[in-house]
């Protein structure tokens, strides 16, 4: 069992909080919208990627348990 | 909601006892009367949120704009000028695609990647602050001697003003935000020299382009997406409005809750590695937000099982809802390590602050200087004395009396 990140992009507003808590698993392009850079990030990064899941000001992230 | 309840009206602002504490009835309406009914300066009626959720929910609603200049939306004042919500000049910024494309191209100067980069700079400017504070020795007011300038030269710097002009844009920032100080006239002789100062920039970075965010908006010709003039002038005038006073002011409120109970100024110098939680709690924990942010219902929605009918002004409390029990455990105490920290100081949705990132640089940067220089930091006044912004839409303390 693992986690899975989703993304809604059209939610994202750019202002890169999840790449302040999570910067191994959320990158920005120029624009600022957010890059994942890991869909099945590893157990060490859980809380870091729970906690950009829950600050996110967009709502745009989820997290779903992935077989 | 019983229907006493939503008879009473009452007058908003509400009072807070003092600068650091929360209105008394914050508790009473998150509990009782979640969509209250309150009478705004002007004497026009607006609808109050007091629940994290519902504010949550009203301002991540792309239909609801903050623009007040519409039919039927409430006015805050009666000033002829109104305020900064009802400015129809800023309305084409302020909802839909034009403004999507407009916080598209400007993020590219607030990506976490470009206010890294910045922050040994922002480290150089708070630096010299506090050599300067110390050169005149104790005691000093954090604010005029810190708080005010730091938020301004970052500004200066990124819209690529020089060093030496940046003290005239902090001058003018100041005549036309505190209006209070300052006559009508000095106001509006400050808003027209702002604004040729702006166009003469503009021009020269049209000439001469540099690594500036006002240099790369100008130079971005190669894409579709290009400002007008009129917009490169409202995006540097935005930038100054939103971002100078909201961060000075955060300053002044965070040193004065962690010096208010010295335990906790006491716990960042054991521990530095709190630096990051604790700016996030002190943005939660702030009580004296000012006004909350206005949102004018433009079609029939639902609040908390109520309907919220189209014409309706609403105004989300930040503060309040930062406070939401239901939402924070212990939401009336300050934990400096609280992680998750959800709080909406920033708003939410397409409209959160743009400058977040940067915001947040500049108040772990101010606590990682004054840790490291002043570690004897302490308030020179009680903190019940802490004077108040008299202002109707910013909260904020006037003066932060400090010794070392
Ligand atoms: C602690 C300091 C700050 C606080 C509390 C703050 C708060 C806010 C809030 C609540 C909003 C949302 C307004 C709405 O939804 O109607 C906002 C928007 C905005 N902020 Fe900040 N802000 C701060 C610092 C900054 C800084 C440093 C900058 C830039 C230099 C900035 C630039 C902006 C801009 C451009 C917007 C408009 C975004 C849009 O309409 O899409 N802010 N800010
Ligand atoms: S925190 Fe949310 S809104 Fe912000 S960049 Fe990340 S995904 Fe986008």
């Amino acid at each position: 069992m693992g986690m899975r990140v989703l993304v809604e992009y059209e939610k994202c507003c750019g202002a890169g909080q999840c790449v302040m808590v999570a910067p191994k698993v959320f990158d920005q392009r120029d624009d600022g919208i957010v890059v994942l850079l890991d869909e099945t990030p590893p157990p060490d990064q859980y809380k870091a990627v729970q906690e950009a899941v829950t600050v996110c000001p967009g709502a745009a992230l989820r997290l779903e348990e992935s077989a | 909601m019983s229907s006493e309840s939503s008879d009473q009206v009452l007058d908003y602002p509400l009072r807070a006892p003092t600068a650091l504490e929360p209105p008394a009835e914050w508790d009473r309406l998150r509990q009782g009367c979640p969509v209250a009914h309150v009478r705004l300066p002007s004497g026009d009626k607006a609808v109050l949120l007091t629940r994290y959720n519902d504010v949550r929910q009203v301002l991540s609603d792309p239909r609801f704009s903050r623009n007040l200049a519409q039919d039927g939306a409430a006015r805050i004042t009666t000033n002829e000028g109104g305020s900064v919500f009802e400015n129809p000049e800023a309305a084409s910024l302020a909802g839909g695609e034009s403004h999507q494309r407009w916080r598209r191209l400007i993020n590219r100067a607030f990506t976490v990647k470009r206010i890294q980069a910045l922050q040994t700079k922002i480290e150089a400017m708070a630096n010299h602050l506090v050599d300067e504070m110390v050169k005149k020795g104790p005691p000093a007011d954090l604010v005029s001697d810190f708080a005010f300038p730091l938020p301004v030269w970052v500004i200066a710097d990124l819209l690529g003003i020089a060093v030496t002009d940046r003290d005239k844009l902090a001058y003018w920032s100041n005549a036309m935000l505190t209006m209070t100080q300052f006559t009508q006239e000095e106001v509006n002789r400050a808003q027209m020299e702002f604004a040729q100062f702006l166009m003469g920039h503009i021009a020269a970075k049209r000439a001469n382009p540099g690594e500036d965010l006002l240099s790369e908006l100008i130079t971005a010709t190669d894409k579709e997406d290009v400002l007008t003039e009129r917009e490169l002038m409202m995006t540097a005038q935005g930038i100054l409005v939103a971002g100078h006073e909201t961060t000075s002011n955060m300053i002044g409120k965070m040193m004065s809750m962690l010096l208010s109970d010295r335990s906790r100024w006491e716990r960042l110098l054991e521990n530095p590695s709190l630096i990051r939680t604790a700016v996030e709690e002190s943005l939660r924990f702030d009580a004296n937000m000012g006004f909350g942010l206005p949102r004018f219902i433009s079609e029939d929605t639902e609040v908390a099982g109520q309907p919220l009918p189209r014409g309706t002004t609403v105004i989300c409390s930040m503060s309040s809802a930062n406070r939401d029990e239901s939402f924070f455990e212990g939401a009336s105490e300050m934990k400096l390590d609280r992680t998750p920290n959800a709080h909406i100081t920033f708003g939410a949705g397409a409209h959160s602050c743009l400058g977040q990132a940067l915001a947040r640089t500049e108040l772990q940067t101010t606590l990682q200087v004054l840790l490291k220089r002043l570690p004897t930091l302490d308030l020179a006044v009680k903190p019940e004395e802490l004077p108040r912004r008299e202002g109707l839409l910013v909260g904020g303390i006037e003066k932060v009396l400090v010794r070392w």
